[in-house]
């Protein structure tokens, strides 16, 4: 592909860029991709994003919701489909966006990624390459715009429905056979580059430790330790 | 909607933040769980941008543990503070316009019905008096003349406290605001009232001092409403900032409120008490 025609690229592009549909990209029909935000053939697609997967630093799937939870048998399905995958790229890591509720005061960006915020993440982690897949289409578009803004990570979008036009590589109608699929061009890929990796599973979610219910001290009460707390000279009835 | 969207997908329990993990071991989903056992379980809410010693916080926190089907259930909010913290919630909740939520909520409502005709989804609008009484006043009390049935709850601060202090048509007749410097001319409007008149089937008002009390009245509410028809509760929720309540003080004051015009109140129509007789009833057999 000619270098002119790369139109959206990995960032930081800026606050606030342009979106992909207003440079002039336009979703791909049934059976093609996008790559850079041109329409391309899928196999030329998925061979980019294995490439992207399989040289970038601190390559990262990030499962949405739709594929999160069990919500029915294909979701289930295309999880596994997803751990699949996952096993293929040599030191991937998978990082789960498993609801789009804000959250405050911050997330813990080893363990999550918000869509709100998405950037923290993959700042905090140096994620140069990444996968959506499972994230709903309005909050996938949401982040793969804030992504392009402010990191220089290369985004790639597996979509069940027809695609994102804001990721460098955009790939439609993704249900597990596909992501099946796409595993299989890695590995070929994996393999003309001379690239040896045993299948493993990424690392478990670094999470913070697991709370102890039984050991409740008066700052857990946070703000309303202070009505709890006795008062100088103030008496504390049994019967209260 | 449902339980089989707090499951996690078979080979992703390691990849989960040990929150979304928590919530599903030892949350409220599909148990039944009594609010004076809150500390003992994964709450539904827990972090929240709420102002230090804001007593509309505690009083999400209570009614989200008293929920009695939280993955079946709707929050709508509006814009105020309540929505600050009923977003971060783990239940699904949708913002409205400004005065709009019991519109919204009679729409989802019906779709709920239609979509799940054979089974419970519940719908509750939290908003505050400005969302509810002022500027929702027409969408409010006609949801109610219509029958809708879903719950909706007045978080009532007395005030415009998200935008610096401005009067509300519940604020207390004289009270005087940073941005109502000669104070408020005439009553504060007896919503309690209104909300019988307009036909709600179960109405109550509360000072929340006792969560027992706060999650018998939202049961309560939640459950006439699948039933019958419209239900309504009335909280005092103290806004400590503009009205300068002490953070150690806002306890005291709403237990003070509680004496003088927040009395409990609770109504309800023959039917819905002959209801909840009936099941309170069923549920002590059980328990005994």
């Amino acid at each position: 592909m000619q270098e002119e025609k790369k139109v959206i690229v990995p960032g930081p592009a800026g606050y606030n860029p342009k979106p992909a549909a207003f440079l002039g990209v336009d979703l791909p029909p049934p059976g093609r991709a996008l790559l850079y935000g041109e329409e391309v053939d899928e196999e030329k697609a998925m061979r980019e994003a294995a490439k992207a997967m399989l040289t970038r630093g601190n390559p990262t799937i990030f499962p949405g919701p739709l594929v999160l939870w069990g919500w029915n048998a294909a979701a289930m399905e295309k999880a596994k489909a997803v751990l699949e995958l996952a096993q293929e790229i040599p030191n991937c890591r998978i990082i789960p966006m498993p609801d789009y509720r804000p959250k405050y005061p911050k997330i813990d960006p080893e363990a999550e990624i918000n869509p709100n915020h998405p950037n923290l993440t993959i700042l905090h982690n140096k994620i140069e390459a990444c996968i959506f897949v499972g994230v709903h289409c309005h909050y996938a578009n949401l982040s793969l715009r804030m992504i392009r803004a402010g990191t220089n990570c290369f985004t790639i979008a597996l979509c069940a429905e027809m695609g994102h036009e804001d990721a460098m590589v955009s790939l439609r109608d993704q249900h597990a056979e596909e992501i099946r699929r796409f595993k299989d061009v890695l590995v070929q890929v994996r393999n003309e580059m001379g690239i040896e990796w045993e299948p493993k599973l990424p690392p478990e979610n670094p999470s913070l430790p697991k709370e102890d219910w039984t050991k409740i001290t008066p700052f857990d009460f946070g703000e309303y330790a202070a009505l709890l707390m006795p008062r100088r000279g103030e008496v504390v009835e049994e019967s209260e | 909607m449902g339980l089989e969207y707090v499951k996690i997908s078979p080979g992703f329990e390691k990849y989960m933040p040990r929150d979304y993990v928590d919530l599903v071991e030892y949350g409220q989903f599909g148990k039944e769980l009594d609010v004076m056992q809150m500390g003992q379980f994964k709450e539904l809410v827990e972090e929240h941008p709420m102002c230090a010693g804001c007593y509309m916080a505690y009083f999400i926190r209570v009614f989200y543990a008293a929920l009695p089907k939280p993955e079946d259930t709707i929050v709508l909010g509006t814009a105020g503070c309540a929505r600050l913290a009923l977003s971060q919630a783990a239940v699904p909740f949708i913002y409205g316009n400004y005065g709009d939520t019991n519109a919204v909520a009679s729409g989802l409502k019906r779709a709920l019905s239609i979509r799940f005709p054979d089974k419970d989804k519940d719908v509750v609008v939290m908003a505050g008096d400005g969302g509810l009484m002022d500027i929702g006043f027409g969408m409010t009390m006609h949801s109610w003349f219509r029958r809708e049935k879903f719950t909706t709850i007045m978080v009532d601060n007395e005030v415009y406290g998200n935008t610096g202090g401005q009067e509300s048509g519940m604020s207390p007749k004289g009270i005087q605001l940073k941005m109502a410097p000669t104070g408020k001319k005439f009553d504060k409007i007896n919503a309690v009232e209104l909300a019988q008149t307009a036909g709600c089937v179960y109405v109550a008002r509360i000072s929340p001092t006792n969560p027992k009390r706060i999650a018998k009245v939202i049961r309560r509410a939640i459950l006439a409403a699948r039933k019958f028809g419209p239900t309504f509760i009335h909280a005092y929720t103290s806004c400590n900032i503009e009205y300068s309540i002490p953070t150690r003080e806002v306890l005291a004051d709403a237990r003070q409120r509680e004496k003088k015009d927040f009395k409990f109140y609770e109504w309800m129509t023959d039917e819905v008490k002959e209801y909840f007789n009936e099941i309170e009833k069923k549920a002590k057999e059980v328990k005994s």
